[in-house]
């Protein structure tokens, strides 16, 4: 149907989102639409992946209201429509923010995704850059409605680089499509059904892939993080900074995630829809040795700063023109050093190891005097 | 037992009407008895295209559920050069209540193999499935015997009757998922995927199985164009009320005192059916009528007295329209026949609990507020069933289905929401009676209460 359009429509297509008319490319769907407007009128996205085929349309928190199908058949469609999935036609007026039903809808769909998730996000290496977090700050409530037990599941070790929390899953699918389409084969998937499926592999195969690493990248919420990075720092008090490297497999284009000199993670770099950046139309996936075993700054070419939106907790870092508060101990003594009493690093072994360069987390195994 | 009320014949039958013959299982017999004649005359003396216009003709509408118009939907199928169009058929029956196709299949088994050819002829597909539910394992047996025979007889191979027309008919047994009745996540099954529902549009008429044009059919609808194609459209048209045309297969089951698959030709009422020795024999052991689910265990539960009229006051039909009469306000769906009859010692809080507890198994979990609101739902039932209920959890079940219904990827979320809504709609204070009497809950029912009361009808002035 879409082809037919193509061949005698207008060369683009006229679409109103929330008041604001654009013309897009047929063809283009209406979450697509409303990215290149940008801002509010977005509709915020947990599994759908515009690098991946296939994804979209399941966790349903893109619903929008389509007040007026096209300009041909200006009827609204009946129910709410995953954005992320369904095309714009000419002279379609889409109703996001403007619309309750949408909003309604949406906070429902919220509070779903939150009901069996654990809120650990204390202890959860992805808090500070997690997309339900977000969600749920944007468009949850305070409190939850659910009394009864929220649902867990057997731990599964799945390799030596990636960790997973089967609790924290929303089931987006999209690390299965990273598998389909970026590795030669898929070993995991999707178990059982209903709100007892979940993500494994089968049975108990480690993920070994060399691009196996970007399900990490993609997974909206913690459920999949980076071992080698597993409880080191909070990603609010790392620095990321763009670096490169001559790779044989991938771009070589990434961030790296510093906190001083030291190297505590490797990630490819996002766009501003937290997917990750494409060059020159390609999406700059990046292989597991540039991400798990180039951990030292030697090994990169250093590019500056990554960008980070103002409004992420990763920019209360201030790396980036930091001023630093005048020293006022000095003043008020009259010149004199403060005298100290004690200081930790004669009594604490802690800071004697370097933890980025231990292969997972630190343990109480790590400081064991020899 | 069955077999004896289907012999018993007073509306019209068309598809049962040889079930009760002996043996008509077998080729020879059904041959015999004027089988495999639809397909004579399609391949024979009409075009494809004419087969498909006796179909809209007849009036056919979906038998599966959604009573959608089969010569509409076949007429949407797509027909691009050199692609290949298949026809598959949903045997998947697995809706709590509903068991008619699992009776055509075993007894008449033929009959769906004649429909399938000549529909086959009239969508040119050349391979046709029959998804099959698993646990209906013995009856793949059947069909396969059934297209062995058929084959043999040269209704089925290479250049049927001389038409130059080919085709094979496959069965595929499911794996034991409610969601794989759902058409995509049929086909994805089918394709030997997970059997998760596909994102529409595209719509199967589109891109269907292995992406190519498909339409996917119940059994029953199957089978009726055989009757069409043999006395034509406008004949079977003539059948039903209105837009209710032909005839419907209602199995009946629960409380009342003849349960089975019934052939109705839809100008009968409600109560006629409850009541009439012809079909169900009325209630058993002398209980009295208190609600009633009338297509299935998706579509919405009704009381007694709206059960048998209409908001309007008049007499409700067995037809798709006078099911439906009053939205889900008042009214229900003919969904898939499935008829379930609750008496007054049943419980319509457990029911529901039931019900949910069936949709939390059986939602397939790919889009949250399926896979996360039926299992809340089910629990919060639970709690209320066992007396452990709150007021407010009334309220909260209510948002709750309001949050799924009409959000979720395909139909299950929906079918999982309006069964919950319908019984706090029409059976409220029995929930209430649940959590304010949460003792006397766990030992006796809450009876008929008001729910066969006449209702009040509001008088136009």
């Amino acid at each position: 149907m879409a082809d037919e359009v193509k061949k005698e429509a207008p060369a683009n297509f006229k679409v109103t989102i929330d008041n604001i008319t654009i013309e897009v490319a047929p063809g283009t769907t209406i979450l697509h639409a409303a990215r290149q407007i940008g801002g509010d009128v977005t509709p915020p996205a947990m599994c759908y992946y515009s690098k991946l085929k296939g994804s979209g349309g399941k966790c349903r928190t893109c619903l929008v209201e389509v007040a007026a199908g096209s300009a041909t058949d200006p009827r609204p469609m009946p129910k709410l429509v995953a954005s992320c999935r369904t095309n714009v036609m000419d002279g379609m007026v889409v109703k996001n923010i403007t619309s309750e039903r949408v909003q309604d809808a949406r906070a429902g769909v919220v509070e779903f995704l939150l009901l069996n998730h654990p809120l650990d996000c204390p202890i959860c290496d992805q808090a500070g850059e997690c997309h339900l977090q977000d969600l749920g700050y944007e468009h949850g409530k305070e409190g939850t409605r659910y009394e009864f037990k929220r649902r867990t599941f057997e731990k599964e070790d799945i390799g030596p680089y990636i960790q997973l929390h089967m609790t924290r899953c929303i089931l987006c699918y999209r690390c299965t499509y990273v598998a389909d389409q970026l590795t030669d084969n898929r070993v995991h998937g999707i178990l059982d059904r209903g709100d007892h499926a979940e993500i494994s592999t089968y049975i108990s195969k480690a993920i070994d892939n060399d691009f196996s690493g970007n399900m990490i990248d993609v997974c909206p919420v913690g459920a999949l993080t980076d071992k080698t990075f597993r409880f080191k720092n909070r990603v609010w008090f790392t620095k990321p900074v763009d670096a490169h490297r001559d790779c044989d497999k991938c771009c070589g284009k990434v961030t790296l995630w510093q906190r001083g000199d030291e190297v505590l993670r490797v990630t490819a770099r996002k766009d501003e829809w937290g997917e990750v950046q494409s060059y020159d139309g390609k999406p700059g996936w990046i292989c597991n040795t540039c991400r798990f075993d180039k951990k030292h700054v030697n090994d990169w070419v250093i590019e500056g700063p990554t960008r980070i939106n103002r409004h992420s907790v990763i920019s209360q870092g201030h790396y980036l023109g930091l001023q630093k508060p005048k020293e006022t101990i000095a003043d008020v003594m009259g010149g004199r050093a403060p005298k100290l009493l004690m200081d930790i690093h004669n009594v604490s072994d802690v800071n004697s190891v370097d933890i980025s360069a231990l292969p997972g987390p630190a343990t109480s195994k790590t400081f064991e005097k020899k | 037992m069955l077999r004896r009320h289907l012999a018993s014949n007073m509306g019209r039958k068309l598809l049962l009407d040889k079930a009760h013959i002996e043996n008509i299982r077998f080729y020879d017999v059904y041959r015999r008895e004027g089988g495999y004649r639809s397909v004579e005359k399609a391949l024979k003396t009409m075009s494809p295209d004419s087969v498909t216009e006796e179909v809209k003709k007849s009036g056919l509408r979906g038998r599966g559920g959604a009573g959608f118009p089969t010569g509409m939907k076949w007429s949407f199928l797509a027909k691009p050069e050199g692609v290949p169009r298949y026809l598959v058929v949903n045997a998947d029956e697995s809706e709590p209540g509903t068991f008619k196709d699992r009776y055509l299949m075993e007894f008449i088994p033929h009959l769906l193999i004649e429909g399938m050819i000549t529909s086959s002829y009239a969508l040119g597909s050349n391979r046709s499935y029959i998804y099959i539910r698993g646990e209906y394992a013995w009856i793949v047996d059947i069909l396969e015997q059934a297209i062995q025979e058929a084959k043999n007889n040269g209704w089925l191979g290479k250049n049927i009757l001389g038409s130059g027309f080919d085709c094979e008919i496959y069965v595929q047994r499911g794996a034991g998922a409610y969601i794989c009745g759902e058409e995509t996540a049929l086909l994805e099954s089918l394709e030997g995927k997970r059997g998760n529902p596909r994102i529409k549009p595209p719509f199967p008429a589109v891109k269907g199985l292995w992406d190519c044009p498909t339409v996917v059919n119940n059994v029953e609808t199957i089978a009726a164009v055989v009757p069409i194609i043999n006395d034509g459209g406008e004949e079977y048209a003539k059948i039903g009320i209105g837009k209710s045309t032909g005839t419907k297969l209602i199995s009946a089951c629960g409380n009342i005192k003849k349960q089975g698959v019934y052939e109705i030709d839809m100008t009968i009422s409600v109560e006629e059916f409850i009541y009439s020795d012809e079909y169900c024999g009325g209630i058993a052991n002398g209980r009295k009528l208190k609600a009633c689910i009338p297509g299935g265990s998706s579509v919405p539960i009704l009381p007694a007295n709206l059960l048998l009229t209409t908001a309007k006051g008049e007499k409700r039909m067995m037809t798709y329209e006078s099911l439906a009469d009053g939205g889900f306000a008042t009214g229900s769906m003919m969904g898939s026949g499935g008829f379930i009859v609750l008496d007054d010692t049943q419980c319509v809080v457990k029911h529901t609990y039931t019900l949910a507890r069936f949709y939390r198994h059986e939602s397939c979990g790919q889009c949250s507020p399926c896979r996360e609101g039926t299992g809340w739902m089910e629990k919060i039932l639970l709690n209320i069933e066992n007396g452990k209920g709150k007021m407010s959890d009334i309220d909260l079940l209510w948002d709750i289905q309001r949050k799924i219904e009409g959000n979720t990827i395909c139909p299950l979320g929906d079918a999982a929401a309006w069964p919950v809504a319908a019984a706090i709609r029409h059976f409220r204070d029995e929930f209430e009676w649940h959590i304010t009497n949460p003792d006397d809950a766990q030992r006796r029912n809450f009876g008929l209460a008001h729910y066969a009361d006449p209702i009040h009808i509001p008088t136009t002035a």
